[in-house]
């Protein structure tokens, strides 16, 4: 599990940025489709290689704290939710991709210093909402593919 | 029981685009402003005019940089190597107070009255 994290990580790094919000979605597409298809501690594998990789990707102290902040919380998040029961993958998936962004800009604010960044709220909010929702329904297959891969094994 | 997961998933995304508008109607909104103030890393990096068309690279540590275009009085981020491309998704600002922040390039760009 952990090596299928760690190139499912390495695929990651390679895609090109300059699509906003992709590379959080599929990052989140790996932890949740583990989550739901393998196992709490295999998923959470899964976000600590993607947080370890996406702090490299910064490449600098600041840079692992986003994505220490952005990856954790939405993991703990979607789990919470997941656990809690009431919630469809669509909502987990969702709250994860909108708490994500939400962590990043307290980091952020902590480390830029000042309130003004608050004007970057609505816009993640958004961002990380519809990036969330996309991500809960490209996971349904994904789960499904992984399910069965799991029991062909056995 | 599928039916209440999906009204409770639509509850969440439904609040969630409600605290997003009630944040955005919050915020104060100035007039037009009159120039793009950049800081890099928390230093004064650059001042443009909003009147002036241009174009600004900025460069900032470990190769970040970030293309600012000033053009029919707006300033956007329109290319940028960072990892999360939200400088480049914010689009274009021209009101006081708004911002253009790059997280991981430590760049932030502000409308100034
Ligand atoms: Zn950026």
């Amino acid at each position: 599990m952990a090596a299928l994290a760690l190139v499912f990580g390495y695929i990651e790094s390679l895609i090109p940025t300059g699509i906003p919000g992709v590379k959080l979605g599929l990052g989140n597409l790996v932890v949740l489709t583990a989550m739901y298809a393998v196992s709490v501690r295999g998923a959470a594998a899964v976000s600590a290689v993607k947080i370890f990789l996406g702090g490299l990707l910064f490449g600098s102290f600041a840079g692992l704290l986003y994505s220490l902040a952005g990856g954790a919380v939405s993991f703990l998040v979607m789990l919470a939710l997941k656990k809690s029961g009431r919630f469809g993958l669509v909502g987990v998936s969702a709250a994860g991709g909108v708490v994500h962004n939400i962590a990043q800009l307290a980091v952020a604010c902590a480390v830029l210093g000042g309130i003004k960044l608050a004007y970057m709220l609505p816009l993640l909010l958004i961002s990380g909402l519809v990036t969330g929702i996309v991500v809960g329904f490209a996971a349904v297959p994904c789960i499904s593919l992984a399910q069965r891969a799991g029991k062909g094994k056995k | 029981m599928k039916k209440k997961r999906l009204l409770a998933d639509i509850l969440l995304i439904a609040g969630v685009l409600i605290a997003a508008a009630v944040v955005w109607l919050l915020l104060p909104r100035g007039g037009g402003g009159a120039a793009a103030v950049v800081t890099v890393n928390g230093e004064h990096y650059a001042s443009l005019p909003l009147s002036e068309d241009a174009e600004l690279l900025i460069r900032s540590d470990d190769g970040g940089e970030n293309l600012l275009v000033i053009s029919g009085g707006k300033a956007r981020v329109t290319e940028s190597n960072c990892p999360t491309g939200v400088c480049v998704e914010t689009g274009a600002v021209s009101s006081e107070g708004q911002l253009i922040v790059c997280l991981p390039h430590k760049v932030v760009i502000e409308i100034v009255g």
